[in-house]
């Protein structure tokens, strides 16, 4: 009855944001979801409160063992995979000018790399039996923020990184789909820490509500239908797309 | 029945065949009321057929401002509110390059196709305000992002919809209305307008294969593939969509 039965989705950064809540809207179509997470403890809580179509596990996206255990798992407990959304990712402020090199390297590690390891994995795998990759990049990915240097950078990697595997799959005649999915503005923990680590968070809320014409915020749950929609076969025709949920900031 | 559309009413142009069929049977699949709406009366009619209950068919020019004005009034009248215009009525035509289109084939195109998306999205506007809100999508193409010789108008007439599209939704968020308003861009899909241009042809067949060649996975999609994206954004799982393109085509625009 649902969207997404018979699904088996490896969601990383599951534990919160908009892994948690994709976590839990594809469980509600049917799919029985690997919550994979770097906070093993709230791995636990999310996929306890989702209840027996979900188990976690540990992951740290940067460490090539822990996806081989991550993905081990997920077949371990399900029997297949079918489904990987890569949600792990990192926000930090930074320009050309101001940014560490050591910030910059972590960035890419997490964004990009955790999202290439993930995405090569889920080829090996999904190549017989088909599939679909759903990776997380970001309205900065097709526009550039001026102090979000090396995130804009990572998110736009992922949003060709994407495209690359598209074609690459659609070639050999696998049924393997992969699809960026770009957020605006969302209410997550990720956006709010960094709210938080600004001089000025007060203002720099102000100025981020500003940039979308829709006046209502965007909560992690309005990224999560669009995942379901990626990894449900509605999407069957859908590969090598950006798909843009942002409030409508990219339309002017 | 799972409901993704409970207690909308949609108005869906184009609805006699291709992607306005599809949807309208899709939105109403999911629980709308469904205006279907074309030139074409006998397949409009069969359109509305299919729904059974859930629509009833209404003829309308897209390029007609009276036309709009009495459809607008037929579906207010029929089910008091508007939350959904899905703008599907489109044309191709032939000779349409830029050394052959003249001034006939430019106007019919840009006229059915842009200016036809440009009166339904005014004469949505109103309704859906007092609705408190609504979404509209408009089918642009993957011609709205890539050029084709052969397609200079109707290149033309869906890069225009595009911009149509972000131009409504920056406006109706400023006025905060709770209208969004979204374009999908298909690839080449198996719809009675490629069946009528791939029949002008001498070498079907191998016109055919070119195109499915242009997509990634080698294949055409149909009109179901659009429906789909419709019903999403159409329903309020969506709500925090306005003023993109939705491509789904393929992978025809990915390399």
């Amino acid at each position: 009855m649902g969207r997404c039965n018979d699904r088996i989705a490896l969601v990383t950064g599951g534990a919160s944001g908009i892994g948690a809540a994709a976590a839990r809207l594809l469980a509600a179509q049917g799919a029985r979801v690997m919550i994979a997470d770097r906070d093993a403890e709230k791995g636990v809580k999310v996929a306890r409160e989702i209840g027996a179509a979900a188990q976690s596990v540990r992951l740290d996206v940067a460490d090539a063992a822990s996806w081989e255990a991550a993905v081990a798992a997920t077949l371990e407990a399900f029997g297949g995979w079918t489904v990987l959304v890569n949600s792990a990712g990192i926000l930090r402020h930074g320009s050309i000018e101001s940014e560490s090199l050591e910030d910059w390297r972590q960035i890419m590690e997490i964004n990009v790399k955790g999202t290439w390891r993930g995405c090569k994995l889920a080829v090996a795998h999904m190549k017989e039996a088909g599939g679909s990759i759903v990776n997380l990049s970001s309205i900065a990915g097709i526009e550039a923020g001026s102090d979000l240097c090396a995130y804009s950078v990572s998110k736009g990697a992922v949003r060709l990184l994407t495209k690359s595997i598209a074609l690459y799959c659609a070639d050999r005649g696998w049924q393997v789909r992969c699809n960026s999915v770009h957020p605006g503005i969302i209410e997550t923990p990720m956006l709010h820490t960094y709210f938080a680590e600004q001089p000025d968070p007060e203002a720099e809320r102000a100025a981020w509500d500003q940039v979308m014409p829709l006046g209502i915020r965007g909560e992690p749950e309005d990224i999560g239908h669009m995942i379901v929609y990626l990894a449900s076969d509605e999407s069957r025709l859908v590969t090598g797309a950006e798909m843009v949920v942002d409030g409508g900031a990219m339309a002017r | 029945m799972s409901g993704r559309l409970k207690n909308k009413v949609a108005l869906v142009t184009g609805g006699a065949s291709g992607f306005g069929r599809a949807s309208a049977i899709r939105l109403a699949e999911e629980g709308a009321l469904v205006c279907v709406t074309d030139v074409n009366e006998a397949e409009g009619e069969a359109t509305a057929a299919m729904l059974g209950n859930r629509g009833f068919f209404h003829r309308m020019d897209v390029t007609s401002d009276g036309d709009w004005t009495d459809t607008m009034r037929a579906v207010l009248g029929r089910y008091a509110k508007l939350d959904v215009l899905v703008n599907s009525a489109g044309v191709a035509a032939a000779q349409d390059n830029i050394e052959e289109c003249d001034d006939a084939v430019w106007d019919f195109v840009m006229d059915v196709n842009l200016t036809g998306t440009y009166l339904g999205c005014r004469h949505a506007i109103a309704p859906m305000r007092r609705a408190g809100g609504g979404s509209i999508v408009n089918l642009a193409s993957v011609l709205a992002l890539k050029g084709e010789g052969g397609a200079l108008a109707y290149c033309a007439s869906k890069g225009g919809v595009r911009l149509l599209t972000k131009a409504v939704a920056v406006h109706c968020g400023h006025d905060k209305n709770g209208i969004r308003c979204n374009a999908i861009c298909p690839g080449y899909m198996l719809t009675a307008m490629l069946y009528d241009f791939l029949d002008t042809l001498n070498d079907r067949e191998g016109e055919h294969a070119r195109l499915a060649s242009m997509h990634a996975l080698g294949r055409l999609g149909d009109a179901d593939d659009v429906a789909q994206m419709v019903l999403f954004l159409a329903s309020d799982e969506s709500r925090f969509v306005t003023g993109t393109e939705m491509v789904v085509d393929g992978g025809f625009t990915a390399g």
